[in-house]
């Protein structure tokens, strides 16, 4: 027999109930965890959200962060913060800071004659010292950013919600939500907990999280309903068992390549956008917990209709209800 | 599901092969660049020099020449965000409406009395009249003065919103008339700005609207955004004013339609100057860079014929006397006339380097902003940070890549190199339909590309996980696999509507990067159902029809 890498063996018999509270207490454990560390340590948020202007030096000498700091302090900024980035592909000869100081300006952003200060003042410690990039938001567009983020996470679970609904059933949107507010939830405590950037591509991650989380729900929900049409009596958790095990492969599987490709651009991808990956890589694996572990156990205690053969008069009308029915 | 008619493999390897075609030239970054710059640049001029000559035969023009448009974070450049300041369009409207009721109302100061303006907040006009019985006959006036409004919602307004109390008239723009003004003065400013850095001539700037008042301003390859605002930053608005007198006091008490200019020139000197300009800079046809009899530099300009006509009235009748130059309410220099000048043209010159007289040449040829643009956002990206990105997200996916085939291959043998093809093919056709379609990629996007040859696989795998089930269930090979991709069918439907639906938030609440990421993502969706779907089946058909297995392992 040909060699077959196989992760999940052909037939499982995992009772994914057997520890359902423990690891559902898990999770509403985690997610309290992350509302309570968002509550304290706040967010590190970027300055896409909090204003202000970021400043990246590359330098091919080695340099102390209290230099630099030394030499800003002086020039009176609100909120400066100074961090040394490092990657694997620098090397020796190429040293590289992030500088943020917070907003001066009540609308606008930092002004040309306050950067130049500050440039200045690097390169007097630093003669060889060069600026890669230099980013200022004004309070006025990060207070809007931050608002369009909420309203963009918000819209994207509504949508998947809704979708969910109309494809499936109420109590599988619900489950899904809970597993994408779970998901959500989990990746922001995760930010706040290491205190990585969180900015707009952050968000971008937390929606694709959502959208993969919810790809991967909804496998399992599809085969879910094919069962329940298939096994009329069977009580629903053994069903859930049942398809739970039966699509096992495939989630590990997909899981797996994906964190492959994402442990790729971690790894080499650089440092600018590491917090992005991070946060793709985390929503993956939590995704994929969320489906097992906490969408279903919603379906579970709401219940769903059994009797799929009879037509629902309310779903007649559904355009999907013919293409349903193998 | 295992049958598919010739016509439709022609298709589906038609559409592979025409991706790898649209996607090749980006293998050519720079060689395909130069030469679609060259080409552009002898459709332009219409002078072939041998280096354009040179450049443009780099590539063979049979060939298909769009590549990936790189986003600022790879590419390097300026970016900024800049709101413009509408209502300083509503107050110079009032501004400029009163002297023209002053001279209506004092036609009828038999039964209105004196008039006066009220000092009142700006973008309104406060009038007392004398007579306080003269008010309906004053408001009649000033309603000639008012236009209807023609809008899609706002029909039958008018444009002034008139109050009477009293024996005092205030007026200020209607809602109606302010939101057509402020369209059109956004409008203007994007205009405007567009041709200043056409004038420096850039490649690809981004210049769009963004919401009411916003302007995005996007241009690579700019040394910084500072350079980019002090471009657009400027109004740069030119007028030509006859001079009252001279000062040293900012805030003396100027008479009635007069204000108070500080020198460019020189500090604490201060001009009285006749609010009502000559000419403006609106009349200029052509300004260029020059140096003046001393050497210094000065910026040569030439007047439309009306511009003209009015500058040759005004210098013919008051020679002798000084006029003076204005920017932006800045008194460059107050020449004075010795004789009359009729032939449209003139020189600016004082308080400017040969940088300033350039970038004022460039300024006065495009035209003066409407308004102030205030700046809410602005970020400069080097150009080796861009590289560096650049480098880094093609090894991540080359390597991203590999992995995922290793992987596909040790865990499905020969259907998982099916896949791999697939995959590799979903990445080409990605690459192809940004091309074509003129698409940025970001570094987030980069990301997505990754991200998509670690999901594009998911198609396949659900599948094979099926294929795999029916196999056990005792089906024979080819039914197996029909009923397989059957059945895996709503499943994958289903979850890739969930991901499309998250990256259509992300297109339409994002901007810049996110913007970028959503666009790769939302192409990576829709190719990685096409390769998983019909590409994986026709090299599975054409297996099953080559070597007719009895038996499959997968």
């Amino acid at each position: 027999m040909a060699f077959r890498l196989k992760l999940v063996p052909d037939h499982t018999d995992i009772d994914f109930f057997r520890w359902q509270w423990l690891t559902f207490g898990l999770s509403a454990a985690a997610m309290a965890l992350s509302v309570l560390l968002i509550a304290t340590m706040g967010l590190n948020f970027g300055i896409d959200f909090k204003g202000g202007t970021t400043i990246r030096t590359e330098s091919p000498t080695a340099f102390e962060v209290g230099d630099y700091r030394q030499a800003l302090d002086g020039l009176g900024f609100s909120d400066l913060a100074i961090t040394e980035v490092f990657d694997p592909s620098f090397g020796q000869d190429r040293h590289v800071a992030m500088i943020r100081v917070g907003t001066t300006d009540e609308t606008g952003s930092v002004s040309a004659e306050q950067l130049n200060r500050i440039e200045t003042a690097l390169q007097q410690v630093d003669p060889q010292i060069t600026f890669a990039s230099v980013e200022s938001v004004g309070p006025k567009v990060s207070a809007e950013l931050i608002q369009t983020a909420f309203y963009a996470v918000g819209a994207a679970c509504l949508g998947i919600m809704a979708y969910i609904w109309l494809r499936f059933e109420w109590q599988f949107a619900i489950g899904c939500v809970v597993a994408l507010i779970h998901d959500v939830l989990l990746t922001v405590g995760l930010f706040s907990l290491f205190q990585l950037k969180f900015d707009l591509t952050t968000i971008a991650a937390l929606l694709t999280t959502l959208g993969f989380s919810c790809n991967d729900t909804v496998v399992v929900f599809d085969r879910l309903r094919e069962n329940l049409m298939k096994y009329k009596t069977r009580p629903l958790i053994d069903l859930m068992n049942l398809t739970c095990n039966e699509t096992l492969s495939r989630t590990i599987m997909t899981a797996v390549t994906t964190a492959i490709a994402l442990t790729a651009m971690l790894i080499f991808g650089g440092d600018v956008i590491r917090d992005f990956v991070i946060a793709m890589l985390f929503g993956v694996v939590v995704g994929c917990y969320s489906t097992i572990y906490v969408a279903k156990n919603i379906v579970l205690w709401l219940g769903v209709k059994r009797d799929w053969s009879k037509k629902d008069p309310k779903l007649a009308a559904s355009p999907f209800e013919n293409a349903e029915r193998p | 599901m295992l049958q598919i008619d010739r016509w439709k493999r022609i298709l589906i390897i038609g559409l592979c092969i025409l991706g790898l075609g649209f996607a090749v030239p980006n293998l050519f970054y720079t060689r395909v660049e130069s030469h679609n710059d060259a080409v552009a640049a002898i459709a332009r001029t219409g002078v072939e020099t041998p280096e354009l000559a040179a450049a443009r035969d780099g590539w063979p023009g049979w060939l298909p020449s769009s590549v990936v448009a790189l986003g600022l974070d790879l590419r390097g450049g300026a970016h900024l965000l800049g709101e413009v300041r509408v209502a300083e369009v509503h107050k110079a409207r009032m501004d400029a409406l009163w002297p023209e009721l002053r001279r209506a109302l004092a036609d009828e100061r038999a039964t209105l009395g004196a008039v006066r303006r009220l000092p009142s907040p700006e973008g309104t006009l406060k009038i007392e009249i004398e007579k306080p019985e003269g008010l309906t006959r004053a408001t009649e006036i000033v309603r000639g003065f008012s236009n209807p409004v023609t809008t899609l919602t706002g029909a039958g307004q008018q444009s002034l919103a008139i109050q009477a109390q009293g024996n005092t008239l205030t007026i200020q723009l209607s809602d109606a008339e302010k939101a057509v003004t402020d369209d059109r003065t956004v409008q203007q400013s994007v205009e405007i700005i567009r041709r200043r850095v056409d004038e420096v001539g850039t490649r690809e700037p981004t210049i769009v609207r963004q919401g009411a008042d916003r302007i995005l301003i996007q241009v690579p390859g700019i040394g910084s955004a500072e350079e980019l605002k002090a471009l657009i930053g400027t109004t740069a608005k030119l007028t030509f004013n006859s001079v009252v007198g001279t000062g040293t006091n900012p805030d003396a008490r100027p008479g009635v339609g007069q204000v108070i200019l500080p020198s460019a020139e020189q500090e604490g000197l201060y001009y009285t100057l006749e609010e009502s300009p000559v000419v403006t800079g609106e009349e200029l046809t052509d300004a260029v860079p020059s140096t003046d009899q001393n050497g210094l530099p000065s910026v040569d300009f030439r007047f439309n014929p009306s511009g003209a006509r009015k500058f040759g009235a005004y210098t013919s009748a008051n020679i002798g006397q000084p006029f003076a130059i204005v920017l932006d309410n800045k008194v460059i220099s107050a020449p004075v006339i010795r004789q009359a000048i009729t032939a449209g043209s003139g020189q600016i010159s004082g308080s400017m380097d040969f940088d300033g007289a350039n970038q004022l040449a460039i300024l006065l040829r495009a035209g003066a902003l409407p308004a102030k643009l205030d700046f809410l956002e602005e970020r400069t990206i080097g150009p080796e940070l861009g590289q560096d990105s650049i480098d880094a997200g093609r090894l991540s996916s080359v390597i991203a890549t590999a992995a995922v085939v290793a992987y596909m291959i040790a865990s499905y043998g020969l259907f998982g190199a099916f896949a791999s093809v697939s995959v590799i093919a979903n990445v080409i056709l990605i690459l192809s339909i940004m091309s074509v379609m003129g698409a940025t990629l970001t570094l987030p996007g980069i990301a997505g590309i990754v991200l998509t040859v670690g999901t594009a696989v998911d198609a396949n795998v659900i599948i094979y996980e099926r294929i795999r089930e029916e196999l056990r269930a005792g089906k024979r090979v080819a039914k197996a696999i029909s009923d397989g991709f059957d059945e895996a069918m709503s499943a994958i439907i289903d979850a890739n509507v969930t991901s499309f639906i998250a990256a259509a938030v992300m297109f339409f609440l994002g901007s810049g990067p996110v913007k970028g990421f959503a666009v790769t993502l939302t192409i990576g969706l829709v190719t990685s159902v096409f390769t998983a779907i019909f590409l994986t089946r026709l090299m599975i058909i054409w297996w099953l029809e080559w070597r007719k297995p009895k038996e499959l392992i997968l």
